[in-house]
């Protein structure tokens, strides 16, 4: 660092996190320490390597760590305090709906007859899990105007590959070989990895003035070679496209599908349905409307919806229920694009999301959605002053989640997005998502989700107020935060450029 | 019903008039009135915890589970002990709340677990580059054959053997048909991988499974070996209990290896969620699909760790990503590093010795039985499979009716899968001989 002197040097005192440097567990522990007892061999023993040729063996054990039970927990005890968490505080992250984890979901999924089922128990001795699944099937299909629904992707860009797969099978099926997907430019990166995956060529569409898909760029790049529409509503700028009913009618006027990205679906619920508005294809992250909690990255799971022309081709197996009311799971089906994964999926998440849809019902998976978009509205309202710094990319008021240019900041104040992102997390906040959608410069999203409290939405409006007036003093505050974190910034150049990602041994 | 929700009537107002709005409604303006749903959708009313915990219990109970019967189900998943410390870290708050890590300053915690991880997986599969873990298995099986079909552009080839599990190689044709590549599955030869003159210098990759879906162990390095001269990606699917006592693969010529983490610490979870590894030689570092985590210094010297490689990633090269995945399976691979501590250098090699003995002992008790006979004789570590005199289904349902769950029934070869973890012991065993004995015999 500089040795200039400035105003942040005061902040720059280390903590006692800051001065406990990391060490991994492959540094801790000593040869001939333990925490696993192994069963004894209480059958005849037979000679190891008569069972298995020394030709085949590991001529050295692994090397991982020796060491005891307590300092495997206290090593990651202590891990787990330099994490940030939802639990603890505001995690603002646009179009990731951080919203609360309740712990009950936690409770029936540790459940036995939930969490110790194998995943090959015939189905007859399933009766429970073949249920909740096929309940959690109907009710994503009614939030969804849905008729059909398979739960098995295991992320939103697995259901996404899920789309584009079925997309490329419904078309192959008529004959037709189209080679082109249409995403706007507002789209998630998942959007066009996934369609280059799916071995078709991605064709961007602009954005209108509102927020909305360019319709008359749309109107030009389709025709009979494409064979999907990706879209996201409300999109990642956080506005509804009220154009949908048009955009529906110029994709399928073209023979092609439309499909819904869910990654915003917690704006909506019970209000307006993809099902109704023309899609084909949707797919949910039940980590974010339905609360599966994110883990640090992942578990979540990426279920899809479906109209009538797409199901004929969806994965197998299907859950059915049979005329006596007993279900199964039924493979087979001669037009499936087959398996995207092992087994029925996540079902893990099919047990918390589906506990969430009995605790709210319909009435409250509206009050949901509809208190996010009070509450990112109230949010932007509150940050009215900050405007001329940070103003609105679009429109006046939003859905669940707003984005934010910090142009001006940075033009006027001299600190960049980045800067404010890392100075809130002095301030105990975690920054909106940043840098996206990419149209739009120095680019804020925010999402606070309806599980956060009005003082919670003004303490963090306070927060960015505080950052930009420490700025108009001294810009060098925010360009040098975080002070307070475990570790402050870090070299990601270097990391990138000599790679080490594991742990020299 | 129940709500996640503080806003009162009294919130609310205020916000409506701090947003210059008069009601919620006005905020869905953008909503064309055509679109709005005219009804309330068609769910059961919200219930409150104590009811939803007594629903969710009630379809639990109408489960078989591992805690019910005596079961020797595998075929991918294993019903193997998980330790009471797991349990406590993967339900944390600070492991199991936070978003994938993209403030590396406040998810220090996060990122050195991936870090410990990547170590872990390099260390059993002995290959240099491991990312921060994948969805599971079979997708794990299907993305290598994407970074194959990177590997060796204009191939168009995979040829797969016939003990990959049946799920992996079905999804392995699903991603193949969206990227286009043919799969060509090569039948086993008393229960081991032959590849024939299958492999070509068409083929971008070949796929084994190691041991394989019937439990046999392969001869790594001589499939590695046999079709080196054609420079296909070599790619295997471990069982990573078995990687305690197995060669491991980045010294038997094998440049990605794969494979369903859920033995290493985590739940069956009727399938999932659990984690896929994928570790791959230093050729296909920057063809890795997934996160990776780094070690780097922060502005003041401090050691810490960062996401890294990202240009491959889908958020910032879009369509030239190499792969559309977006996270890892963060948590359960938290559970995977801590199970392999917990087991330790010694631990995983006790283990891999105690499965290997208590499963021959298995399978010659179940073959001493009047026409139950091995499907094939290779060498075993923790699976076998045994072909039965009278049908497997009618076995299984007998067995059943006895509290004993005796295996997958593989109805083509009329044959029991029987798997075996820790948790079964010599007296468990016999029983199970015993109750197939008595099935076999009505």
């Amino acid at each position: 660092m500089s040795t200039t002197a400035t105003t942040s040097e005061p902040l720059r005192q280390e903590t006692a996190q800051q001065r406990d440097r990391a060490t991994t567990i492959f540094e801790k522990g000593a040869p001939g320490r333990r925490a696993f007892v192994a069963p004894a061999v209480d059958v005849p023993a037979a000679d190891p390597t008569t069972l298995l040729p020394q030709s085949l063996r590991r001529s050295e054990p692994a090397r991982l760590p020796e060491i005891s039970e307590p300092e495997i927990v206290r090593h990651y005890v202590n891990l787990s305090k330099r994490n940030f968490d939802l639990d603890s505080g505001f995690y603002p992250l646009g179009s990731c709906t951080m919203k609360h984890n309740p712990r009950l979901h936690e409770r029936v999924a540790g459940l036995a007859g939930h969490a110790r089922l194998h995943p090959f128990q015939h189905p007859s001795r399933a009766q429970g899990a073949l249920e909740l699944m096929w309940r959690l099937e109907r009710a994503l299909g009614e939030v969804s105007g849905m008729p059909h629904v398979s739960l098995q992707p295991s992320a939103g860009s697995h259901g996404e590959l899920a789309g584009v797969l079925l997309s490329k099978a419904y078309h192959a099926d008529r004959g037709e070989q189209r080679t082109k997907v249409l995403t706007p430019d507002t789209a998630h990166g998942t959007n066009p990895a996934t369609v280059t995956m799916a071995g078709m060529e991605v064709v961007k569409v602009g954005t209108n003035a509102d927020g909305g898909v360019d319709v008359e760029d749309l109107r030009a790049k389709a025709d009979e070679s494409v064979a999907c529409l990706m879209l996201t509503n409300p999109n990642t700028l956080g506005v509804f496209d009220a154009n949908i009913a048009e955009i529906a009618e110029i994709v399928h006027g073209v023979g092609a599908t439309l499909y819904y990205d869910g990654a915003n679906l917690n704006a909506i619920m019970g209000v307006t349905r993809p099902g109704d508005m023309g899609f084909d294809i949707v797919h949910f992250n039940l980590h974010k409307s339905f609360t599966q909690p994110h883990g640090g990255g992942g578990p979540g799971a990426g279920p899809i919806a479906v109209s009538d022309r797409i199901e004929p081709y969806l994965m197998d197996p299907r859950i059915v229920r049979n005329d006596d009311g007993s279900f199964d799971l039924r493979s087979g089906h001669e037009k499936s694009i087959g398996r995207l994964r092992g087994f029925q999926g996540n079902y893990g998440t099919f047990v918390r999301s589906y506990a969430y849809i009995c605790s709210l019902g319909a009435e409250g998976l509206k009050d949901a959605s509809e208190t996010a978009v009070l509450n990112a509205n109230y949010l932007l309202a509150k940050l009215g002053d900050a405007a001329r710094h940070l103003p609105l990319a679009y429109g006046r008021l939003c859905m669940h989640e707003f984005v934010l240019s910090g142009a001006p900041m940075k033009r006027e104040l001299g600190i960049k997005t980045l800067d404010l992102a890392k100075r809130l997390l002095d301030y105990g906040f975690h920054p909106p998502t940043v840098y996206f959608p990419l149209l739009v410069d120095e680019a804020l999203l925010i999402e606070p989700t309806e599980t956060e409290t009005r003082e919670t939405l003004d303490a963090f409006a306070d927060a960015v107020k505080a950052i930009l007036a420490e700025a108009a003093d001294d810009p060098e505050i925010a360009r040098n935060a975080p002070y307070t974190t475990p570790v402050r910034r870090l070299d990601e150049a270097g990391a990138a450029k000599r790679p080490i990602i594991r742990q020299p041994l | 019903m129940s709500t996640y929700t503080a806003t009162t009537d009294a919130d609310r107002q205020a916000m409506l008039a701090e947003i210059g709005v008069s009601s919620v409604d006005e905020l869905f303006d953008s909503v064309p009135a055509a679109l709005r749903l005219d009804r309330p959708l068609d769910l059961p009313a919200g219930l409150p915890e104590q009811d939803v915990y007594a629903h969710l219990r009630d379809l639990a109970a109408r489960n078989v589970s591992a805690e019910d019967e005596l079961t020797f189900l595998g075929g991918g998943m294993y019903d193997h002990y998980v330790p009471a410390l797991i349990d406590m870290l993967m339900s944390r708050s600070e492991f199991l709340t936070p978003y994938t890590p993209y403030q590396p300053e406040i998810s220090q915690g996060g990122l050195q677990v991936m870090f410990e991880y990547q170590t872990a997986i390099s260390e059993l599969t002995a290959l240099p580059v491991s990312n921060a873990s994948v969805y599971e298995g079979p997708s794990a099986v299907a993305a290598a054959g994407y970074l194959a079909k990177l590997a060796r552009p204009g191939r168009t080839k995979f040829v797969v053997s016939g003990g990959v599990h049946p799920h992996s190689v079905e999804t392995l044709r699903t991603y193949a048909f969206g990227f286009g590549a043919e799969v060509v599955v090569v039948p086993l030869v008393d229960g081991v991988t032959e590849w024939g003159d299958a492999v070509d210098d068409d083929t971008a990759a070949v796929f084994f499974q190691n041991p394989n879906f019937l439990g046999a162990v392969e001869d790594a390095e001589a499939l590695a070996a046999d079709v080196a001269p054609a420079g296909p990606v070599v790619v295997a699917a471990y069982d990573p209990i078995a990687l305690g006592i197995l060669k491991p693969p980045g010294e038997c010529g094998v440049d990605v290896c794969v494979g369903e983490g859920q033995p290493l610490g985590n739940r069956l979870d009727y399938g999932g969620p659990s984690f896929g590894f994928f570790a791959a030689t230093e050729e296909h570092l920057r063809r890795m699909p997934g996160r990776i985590a780094g070690e780097t210094t922060d502005v003041d010297g401090r050691r810490g760790f960062v996401l890294t490689l990202q240009t491959r990633e889908q958020h910032i090269r879009r369509e030239k990503a190499t792969s559309n995945i977006c996270t890892a399976q963060a948590l359960n691979a938290l559970g995977g590093v801590v199970y392999l501590a917990w087991l330790g250098r010694e631990g995983l090699v006790e283990l891999g010795e105690v499965l290997l003995q208590r499963t021959h002992y298995a399978r010659e008790r179940l073959c001493e039985i009047d026409g139950v006979e091995p499907l094939h004789t290779q060498p075993v570590i923790r699976e076998f499979a045994v072909r039965l005199p009278v049908p497997v289904q009618e076995v299984v349902e007998a067995c059943a009716a006895e509290g004993v769950n005796p295996g997958l029934a593989l109805v083509e070869d009329n044959a029991l899968l029987v798997a075996l973890t820790e948790q079964r012991s010599r007296a468990d065993i016999d029983r199970l001989v015993d109750t197939v004995r008595k099935a076999v015999a009505r």
